[in-house]
């Protein structure tokens, strides 16, 4: 299966890259090897050009692979060569162009990321609400399976789907609007965000994606704005006065930024403009279990207000909610904090000022368009410089997603593959705070993170996970061990290490309590795994 | 002539007091009979603001139960359930902390009330990020306070790695910094395995490829990591049982605490421990005597009770020091829960705690009393409570600033330990000169 799927893949990505833009051409269903691909096809347009960088062509294509997606395949680096870097990252900022139906194959099977919320209510019952009905829980329809199917829905799109970038967009956007699947209701909601509030936008209009957000139950349940009602309105048990959770949320963290100039006085403002917006009806089992937003006008607190020194006159009703968001989305504090937000996704850590000062300026003056903004950060100097090269640790999912690509692994991103994450510290999901996980190398490079890395890797190559199979031997070709590491080197990073690491892998091999086993017997299976361990388990491999 | 015995003694006391104790004078020191052990403080991290009103309850003020109605616990009485545990007339237990009830009676357990950070945020996050860094207001401090203890503390064992170990699966801020810190998940996981699960023949191979990698932090990381794994193997912690009757919650916060005596008692140069328990935001339906903070609080309390009564005679090297981001709201809300607040409530538990006392002056829950109008105002700078941890426990002498920003006042002390006559490491260091005799 392995090695005819590769090379077709390959040929459909090239398709699709020369055809960007035009409607796509039947070309002969021949399969080239990864030796002897056709001649690069002309994009439809001159791709916007790049900046001048000291990176070789191979570190190049490395370097988009990793950031622009969860790193190389299999013959994807020679793939970028031949497109040429800036064609690959025009098409990647045009996922629509991009024809996805492989991915969206391996996604057949799983139900849950297309169900609604009132079918997933039913079909997956608080367990509480079963015992008090009397009917029997049954394991397969425990709201924990139904995340795993989502967390699995995730993972194999991070790891088979070809539009990489638009994978990495939505893994940043659900982490800066995070909600956590183990609040409540939420978990009932999470597919329907994920589909409808942040992957539609995901490249799109900030605007768009902040209002999605503010209107979807997943976020009114999470931040408890849906309960919140005018200070001396009261409309039951616990719908009874101001909450000011979702107002702080939202200036704190979705947009503003904490150092963003608002103070209490505005969180409590637009707590206010935000009263009525609720959520008809979150509850399983309720009539209109599963329901969406509705503006309750009976909650909405009347009065006349000023957010961030705009005066908000009397009488206002669901319409104040959607003018905060006007404002905070266009305030230049929020270009700035997004703006920061992504180049550290993109570039480094601690981002160089004139990144995120260009992607902040293009934000404000593109209204908030997000391909535009993202553009600017990925066909920036800074990216390409020598600094950003290799500058960031992997998180858990980038980690775990980039072995699964490079050993073209055939992965149903199951049970244990999510347990990794878990091990690791970032089940998908599964962050509890609304700041969702933290991007940042002291985050994950932890001694607990790094064991369970480098027991993920050695678990992968030996195919010992269930549920995910792998061929090394294909990868790893024949020879000796020093000619199968090598050959590693170059398959799963681009042959891109230090010298330092070549040689000690070497040396690492001479070592009988290693693998002297495989001076012997070269091409045999568990030692060509164990090679294969080493090298996904090695420094470089943690970076990208 | 110089015997060695006597050359032993004297550079010996001169590490001890350079702070820098050969392991084989720790062994002896500990292998002593009644020889102190080093002391350990075991930070316990309630995130999400845990409303100190409804744990350590007030009902000695009037305007408790007016502000609560629907949450308020009330007041204590005899025989009757779901009541505040009367401690001293004024302040009462929420009735889940009746499993330390006994500890706080035995004098044991202190609570500083009125407590918290002089920093107005009520953003989680950035009090958290004070709290840890030990600079309220302050976000550029590079490390944390725990951090900060490692390196100005005499390390019994230099070469552990379990000098500070954060149960958690990511290393929390406080920990973050020069001085070696582990973040363990869980003992039992942290193991390096092949893929048949068993000790990995790679081990070498990996501990190469990282000891090349000096220029990367991840080389660092790495060599504790290698480390840390051949040690546990070698102390194998988690072969112990729960001792003395101690049975712990089940769940994340009470493995850790199991984990967290396994560690203590097989001496592997644990200092510093950190734990985490969450689920204390609540907006929403917290509920009173019964419900979702009573919930967390019954865990809360069980696993520290099951870690005192496993310790034994472990007790007296130990305090545990609980913390917050910050209180809540003192008016209910809409939702009949709580907002983000200010001062809240802290405990300081070890076997040589001033204990059966609630500390800190109270600064009354009147409106004109309180915070900008609506939480606990604060009366006891979070730093005062945990820089009295830090000198009369751990025993720093105070080199370089543990807070930055903040200078050291023991007169500002709640008093929780009684001032160093012989501190914890000072006993150590008379355990390792007798053992020298």
């Amino acid at each position: 299966m392995l090695a005819t799927r590769r090379p077709l893949l390959l040929l459909v990505v090239l398709l699709a890259w020369g055809c960007a833009g035009r409607a796509p051409s039947p070309r002969p269903a021949a399969i080239p090897s990864p030796g002897s691909l056709p001649p690069a096809p002309r994009p439809a347009a001159p791709a916007v050009a790049l900046p001048a960088t000291s990176l070789s062509e191979t570190q190049q294509a490395l370097h988009v692979l990793n950031r622009l997606g969860y790193g190389p395949r299999p013959g994807d680096v020679d793939a970028v060569r031949q497109v040429g870097v800036a064609a690959w990252i025009d098409a990647q900022l045009h996922p629509e162009r991009l024809d996805d139906g492989l991915a969206e194959t391996r996604l057949a099977g799983l139900r849950v990321p297309t169900m609604t919320p009132r079918a997933l209510m039913e079909a997956y019952p608080p367990p509480n609400l079963e015992r008090r009905q009397g009917m029997e829980v049954r394991l397969e329809q425990s709201p924990q399976r139904m995340i795993g199917e989502l967390q699995q829905a995730r993972l194999l799109r991070a790891v088979e789907s070809r539009r990489q970038l638009l994978e990495v967009m939505v893994d940043f956007w659900f982490n800066h609007v995070n909600v956590f699947a183990g609040k409540g209701s939420v978990r009932y909601y999470v597919p329907a965000y994920e589909r409808e509030a942040i992957r539609p936008y995901a490249l799109g209009r900030f605007r768009d994606l902040l209002g999605a957000v503010a209107r979807h139950p997943a976020m009114l349940f999470y931040l408890d704005a849906w309960l919140s009602t005018a200070p001396d309105v009261r409309l039951g048990e616990r719908r009874a006065g101001l909450n000011e959770n979702y107002a702080r949320e939202l200036l704190e963290l979705h947009t503003l930024g904490v150092d963003g100039g608002y103070t209490q006085a505005d969180i409590i403002e637009v707590a206010r403009a935000f009263t009525g917006w609720t959520i008809d009806h979150p509850r399983p089992g309720h009539p209109r279990s599963g329901g969406g937003y509705l503006f309750d006008a009976r909650a909405h607190d009347r009065d006349a207000k000023t957010i961030l020194g705009v005066r908000f006159p009397a009488g206002g009703g669901r319409e104040e909610g959607e003018r905060v968001l006007d404002i905070v989305a266009r305030h230049p504090a929020t270009a700035r904090f997004i703006a920061t937000k992504l180049a550290r996704r993109f570039v480094a850590d601690a981002p160089p000022p004139a990144v995120i000062e260009r992607a902040a300026a293009v934000f404000q003056e593109t209204d908030g368009d997000l391909r535009a903004v993202v553009g600017s950060i990925v066909r920036s100097p800074e990216f390409f410089g020598e600094a950003a090269y290799r500058a960031k640790v992997k998180t858990p999912l980038e980690f775990t997603a980039s072995a699964l690509r490079a050993v073209g692994a055939d992965t149903d991103a199951g049970l244990a593959v999510q347990r990794t994450l878990l091990l690791m510290g970032q089940p998908l999901y599964g962050a509890q705070p609304p700041t969702g996980y933290a991007d940042r190398a002291e985050a994950w490079a932890s001694p607990g993170g790094l064991l369970a890395r480098l027991n993920f890797a050695q678990a992968l190559v030996a195919s010992r996970l269930a549920g995910t199979a792998v061929a090394v031997g294909p990868l790893a070709g024949e020879g000796g061990a020093g000619a199968v590491a090598d050959r590693l080197l170059e398959r799963l990073l681009g042959g891109e290490v230090s010298d330092e690491t070549r040689t000690v892998l070497r040396e690492a091999l001479a070592q009988p309590a290693v693998l002297r086993a495989t001076l012997d017997d070269p091409v045999a299976a568990p030692d060509v795994a164990k090679i294969a361990a080493l090298v996904l388990g090695c420094p470089e491999f943690q970076r990208r | 002539m110089l015997t060695r015995r006597a050359f032993v003694k004297e550079t010996g006391l001169a590490l001890v007091s350079f702070g820098l104790a050969p392991r084989f004078l720790v062994r002896a020191a500990q292998a002593a009979p009644g020889g102190a052990r080093p002391p350990v403080l075991v930070a316990i991290f309630q995130r999400g603001a845990a409303d100190g009103l409804n744990i350590v309850i007030p009902h000695g003020d009037p305007a408790y139960a007016r502000l609560r109605p629907s949450i308020g616990i009330p007041a204590p009485a005899r025989g009757a359930d779901d009541r505040s545990l009367d401690l001293d007339g004024f302040y009462g237990f929420h009735p889940s902390l009746a499993p330390l009830l006994p500890i706080f009676r035995r004098g044991e357990l202190a609570c500083v009330h009125a407590i918290g950070s002089p920093d107005a945020t009520r953003s989680h996050f950035d009090a958290q990020d004070y709290m840890e860094a030990g600079t309220p207001g302050v976000k550029a401090t590079a490390d944390g306070w725990l951090n900060r203890c490692l390196q100005q503390g005499a390390a019994r064992d230099e070469a552990s790695a379990f000098r500070g170990v954060a149960l958690a699966p990511i290393l929390p801020r406080a920990l973050q910094g020069p001085a070696t810190a582990l973040a363990v998940p869980s003992l039992d996981a942290f193991d390096l395995r092949d893929a048949a699960g068993t000790g990995s023949d790679l081990q070498p191979g990996f501990e190469s490829l990282y000891r090349q990698a000096v220029h990367d932090f991840l080389g660092g990381t790495a060599q504790t990591t290698f480390d840390a794994v051949k040690r546990l193997r070698a102390a194998r912690p988690t072969a112990r049982l729960p001792e003395h009757g101690a049975v712990y919650p089940r769940g994340r916060f009470g493995d850790a605490l199991r984990q967290t005596a396994q560690l203590i008692k097989a001496d592997l140069g644990l200092e510093i421990a950190f734990l985490e328990i969450g689920g204390w935001d609540h907006h929403v339906a917290e509920g009173g005597a019964r419900g979702q903070l009573a919930g967390r609080l019954q865990e809360f309390a069980q696993g520290l009770a099951a870690l005192w009564q496993d310790l034994g005679d472990r007790r007296g090297d130990v305090v545990v020091l609980t913390m917050t981001e910050f209180g809540r709201t003192v008016r209910e809300n809409g939702n009949a829960g709580t907002d983000h607040g200010h001062a809240t409530v802290m405990f300081a538990l070890g076997g040589r705690v001033r204990g059966g006392k609630v500390y800190g002056r109270w600064p009354g829950l009147a409106r004109e009393q309180l915070f900008e109008g609506r939480d606990l105002a604060l009366t006891t700078d979070f730093r005062d409570l945990f820089a009295e941890v830090a000198v009369r426990h751990l025993g720093l002498s105070w080199k370089a600033p543990l807070f930055p920003g903040y200078a050291l006042r023991p007169e500002a002390f709640p008093g929780v330990l009684p001032p160093a006559a012989q501190s914890s490491s000072e006993r150590f260091s008379t355990a390792i000169r007798r053992s020298l005799r």
